[in-house]
């Protein structure tokens, strides 16, 4: 039974690499018209009026999946400057602090930074709804992330796929040398 | 090196499947969402809101934080009434940030028989760091 799991999962993951998506030729039409994206009414009366994908998505950074774009650099990089509020009185909070998760089993240690995501998110959206404030207190597992619990409450559906391992598992275990939880020098990789 | 254990495989395994199941809606954009709870049951197409067009102009937190929209689709009960009362959409859809609500097609503007839901391929055919 152990040795059939293991030769699926391999032949996935040959299948997966062997297909995956040649680095992106900066053009209109990696991205589906409206017309033609299977959610829009091609006869509905204002779908000219509507701006194409792939008119403002082929300016910005590329990437190979999700939007195909990578809107964290697009944000640093002041490809785009998106309103950060609408109520003059909402206070803008931006933490930039890095935070390490161990206990990955066999997979990579987790660096989660919190600038790349209170760039975009209030801290409400997450404390204490998602995650406990203290660290190591909220107790997910990957499990829970691919069913769209936790990270995977944005991960999968609006923000990066979960196929991105890598991005967040980016910490190798048998080099990291200092503590787990919150770091105190921020300014990990986005 | 570690050998790799039995959960790695599980969740290769969970991926896989999940990217199955993904493949069906490849052509809408990554995270477009699909609104129909009222829509065509009122005779009016079903909405189609593309976030990646909105968080071009706003970040996450002004939608998701501000303007009450929970992080689940169909989690809030949105209708025309309190769209035009100023909430919701209805906070920049205004003729004043954005455009108003006398063009309804430009939001109504998906097919028929559309169920509400998030949609998107990630068009990710495989992890794209490895």
């Amino acid at each position: 039974m152990n040795a059939l799991l293991k030769f699926l999962a391999v032949t996935w993951t040959v299948l997966l690499w062997s297909t995956a998506p040649v680095p992106a030729v900066a053009g209109p039409e990696k991205w589906s018209p409206l017309e033609k994206d299977g959610l829009h009414d091609p006869q509905g009366p204002a779908i000219h009026e509507l701006q194409q994908p792939g008119e403002a998505l082929s300016q910005m950074p590329p990437d190979s999946v999700g939007n195909q774009v990578r809107w964290v650099e697009a944000l640093r990089k002041g490809t785009i400057n998106p309103r950060t509020n609408i109520l003059p009185e909402t206070k803008i909070q931006v933490l930039d602090q890095d935070l390490i998760y161990g206990n990955t089993g066999d997979n990579w240690f987790v660096l989660f930074p919190h600038k790349a995501h209170t760039e975009w998110l209030d801290c409400a959206n997450c404390h204490e709804r998602i995650f406990k404030t203290k660290f190591g207190a909220t107790g997910f597992k990957m499990m829970d992330i691919l069913a769209g619990k936790a990270c995977g409450q944005c991960h999968g559906a609006v923000s990066f796929p979960l196929t991105e391992c890598r991005r967040c598992h980016s910490i190798d275990p048998g080099t990291f040398k200092g503590k787990l939880g919150a770091q105190q020098a921020a300014g990990g990789k986005p | 090196m570690k050998p790799i254990g039995r959960g790695f495989w599980r969740l290769t395994m969970a991926l896989a499947l999940a990217l199955c199941l993904g493949m069906d809606a490849a052509l809408a954009e990554y995270a477009d969402v699909v609104l129909n709870s009222q829509a065509e049951a009122q005779g009016v197409r079903p909405v189609i809101y593309p976030h990646w067009f909105h968080r071009i102009r706003f970040r996450c937190k002004v939608c998701h934080n501000e303007l009450g929209f929970e992080m689940k689709v169909g989690s809030n009960q949105i209708d025309m009434n309190k769209i035009l009362d100023g909430k919701f959409c209805g906070m920049c859809h205004n003729g004043d940030i954005a455009w108003g609500t006398e063009f309804c097609d430009r939001c109504h503007s998906g097919l028929p028989g559309l169920q509400t839901g998030i949609r998107g391929g990630s068009k990710s055919t495989g992890p794209g760091e490895y």
